[in-house]
């Protein structure tokens, strides 16, 4: 047998996707769909099941069977239970996004209402929720949010990380029932962490309400959240590295924070927006310890002080329709926070290390 | 395979195969002879005394003296736990990290004994540097930053910086494929590339002895060759101890060779001199058997 040798020629071959369903599948797919479609409407129509959530049912139950018994009729038992469990996933997917996507539309369709360009430039001083929208605003509600959740940040993140260094690194004689501990810690229902510094803090020190005991309870449940989350990442991090780090004369502080620290960098910052995702619409320790506040008071240590999560509270508790309409902005602008501070810590987490 | 023609066969490759490792460290003793004289050895000298190493109660290496000749190569050749690689940490107390270690014993750096009480544990491993067996450069760090890092975890001055990352890279072997992009992740590089920046890593804290345990075993062929290139280079002004599966590797890059083997029990040195004489006239049985490729 010789061998061939090709020689280097124009190629004119366009790139291809032999794999891709072809025009007839998808028709296949679509047909399918209508027909589970229709199939739930006549269902819901003939037999006495009434009720929006029938439609859902029948339609994801039928379109479940359909698919088994169109892939198995041309393509075989395997593929069949194949296609099956893939569209079961399919549908845990659109069950998962639904209520978000509904929760999303919801607060926009109600909270849009209230939009008004005074929301973040005046604060209720002159204003009473019961007033027509446009008068007064919630910029002092979000001056306290961002510094209450900035200030249990700034306690819980070191505290959480070290904590989880010292689970994963140190592995100190304490590892496992300070483990146990933070486990058990991280179910503390938030109630329980404001009536803690109720009676821990306010009731024989201070004697009065301000941001700062707000930010401590809320540092008490974010502190487990980023512990438990750090330690899993922190232990994702491979042995070799660790050891290399050592073997280059490190001492195992430098090494820690040279090396694994910087590596776990991503889930770190995962961890921290857990944690703030844990915090931030928590009502109950800020209904117990801020105090409340219609102007806008920057010093977390004296005076009373307003939030979105209390704002919101105190719009629904005051039942007229413009406060209603208040309370759902504020959702809105609360949920718009979230996203922003996620989308800012995702962009951080992911940037490369570099100068 | 049990018939006896092709084992009469095996038996006739077998022994074509032996001449031929010794002939390849023949060759490279006679290289080093001629090279020898008149060459600078920098490296520093390390001997074992006795040294034993426990897993928890599991007895993994029982009684290995060894001596480590400054500028020279080293092979610990053997199957696998045997407890080759549990002495290479010994060496640089890497064995400590690994819960329930224990170990009895003597390692001289220099005439002093490192396992002394009192002794600075980083100042050791800045000296005895190790290469592993999977590539592992510092994913957060660029092709730059990794071959700095020692110098950063230890806290020590960078002088001449430029000039320092030339020389590791150079004398790794690695310096005219990353010369234009120091600046990547230390993670774009192709494995072997990995393995020679984690040479670089090693070098640039300067240490006296470099143990390598099998640094070829995750790479392709050619790369292995690079780094054997570099490990014949290195070894003027390094003492080198390598623990590797690969005979023929053995035989290429080193001076001594030490085989050792379990029977069970610890792990212990069964013989060690010269390479060439391991391939091609061991003194025991065993060695014998290994070498030849008749077991392991």
């Amino acid at each position: 047998m010789s061998t061939n040798v090709v020689e280097n020629k124009v190629c004119d071959v366009k790139p291809q996707t032999p794999w891709a369903p072809s025009n007839k599948q998808r028709f296949t797919t679509f047909g399918l769909v209508v027909a589970a479609a229709v199939i739930s409407f006549v269902l819901v129509g003939v037999t006495p099941m009434k009720g929006k959530l029938a439609y859902f049912a029948i339609f994801f139950a039928a379109l479940l069977i359909l698919d088994y018994t169109f892939s198995r009729m041309q393509f075989g038992k395997a593929a069949g239970v194949d296609s099956f469990f893939r569209t079961l996933f399919t549908i845990a997917i659109t069950i998962t996004v639904l209520p978000v996507v509904s929760i999303l539309w919801n607060v926009w369709l109600r909270g849009h209402k209230g939009l008004h360009w005074s929301l973040f430039t005046t604060d209720m001083k002159q204003s009473d929720f019961t007033q027509p929208v446009g008068s007064g605003g919630l910029i002092h509600a979000i001056i306290g949010t961002l510094i209450i959740i900035a200030i249990a940040v700034i306690i819980s993140v070191p505290i959480g990380i070290l904590t989880a260094v010292y689970l994963t690194e140190i592995k100190g004689r304490f590892s496992r029932p300070i483990a146990f501990l933070v486990q058990a810690m991280s179910g503390v229902p938030s109630i329980v962490a404001g009536l803690f510094i109720l009676a821990a803090i306010v009731y024989p020190l201070t004697k009065h309400f301000n941001g700062f005991e707000g930010s401590i309870a809320l540092a008490i449940l974010m502190i487990p959240t980023v512990a438990r989350t750090s330690e899993e990442v922190l232990r994702l991090i491979p042995e070799d590295l660790r050891e290399a780090g050592l073997a280059l004369g490190g001492t195992q502080w430098r090494s820690v924070a040279l090396i694994v620290l910087p590596a776990a960098r991503s889930g770190l910052f995962t961890a921290i927006i857990l944690g703030v995702a844990r915090i931030i619409g928590e009502t109950a320790p800020i209904v117990l310890l801020t105090g409340g506040a219609n102007v806008i008071n920057i010093n977390p240590f004296s005076g009373t002080m307003e939030s979105l999560p209390l704002y919101i509270w105190s719009g629904l508790l005051s039942g007229t329709p413009e406060a209603f309409t208040r309370a759902w902005a504020g959702i809105l602008i609360l949920l718009a926070l979230v996203i922003v501070l996620f989308a800012g810590a995702r962009y951080l987490g992911s940037k490369k290390v570099g100068k | 395979m049990v018939d006896s023609t092709s084992e009469g066969n095996e038996k006739e490759m077998q022994t074509a195969n032996t001449s031929n490792l010794a002939s390849v460290s023949a060759q490279r003793a006679e290289k080093m002879a001629q090279s020898k004289p008149g060459t600078q050895v920098m490296g520093v000298g390390l001997e074992a005394r006795g040294v034993h190493a426990w897993f928890g109660e599991k007895h993994a290496l029982a009684d290995v003296s060894l001596d480590f000749w400054p500028g020279t190569v080293t092979a610990l050749i053997g199957p696998s736990g045997c407890g080759k690689s549990t002495f290479l940490r010994t060496l640089n107390r890497m064995h400590e990290f690994i819960p329930g270690a224990a170990m009895a014993g003597e390692v001289l750096l220099n005439g002093e004994d490192i396992y002394a009480p009192g002794t600075d544990v980083t100042k050791i491993r800045l000296k005895v540097g190790m290469v592993f067996q999977k590539p592992n450069p510092f994913p957060s760090m660029t092709i730059e930053e990794n071959v700095l890092a020692g110098l950063k975890l230890a806290q020590l001055k960078i002088e001449n910086k430029d000039e320092l990352l030339e020389e590791c890279l150079t004398r790794a072997g690695l310096w005219n494929e990353v010369k234009d992009r120091l600046k990547a992740h230390g993670g774009a590089l192709s494995g072997g590339q990995q393995q020679r920046l984690c040479i670089a890593r090693s070098l640039a804290v300067r240490p006296q002895v470099l143990l390598m345990d099998e640094p070829c075993s995750a790479l392709d062929p050619g790369s292995t060759l690079k780094i054997e290139e570099t490990i014949s280079h290195l070894s003027s002004s390094v003492t080198i101890v390598i623990v590797t599966h690969n005979m023929q590797q053995a035989a290429r890059v080193s001076d001594n060779t030490a085989f050792f083997l379990s029977d069970g029990g610890p792990g212990q040195m069964i013989e060690t001199g010269p390479t060439n004489e391991i391939f091609s006239r061991p003194k025991d049985q065993r060695t014998e058997n290994y070498v030849t490729g008749r077991f392991g």
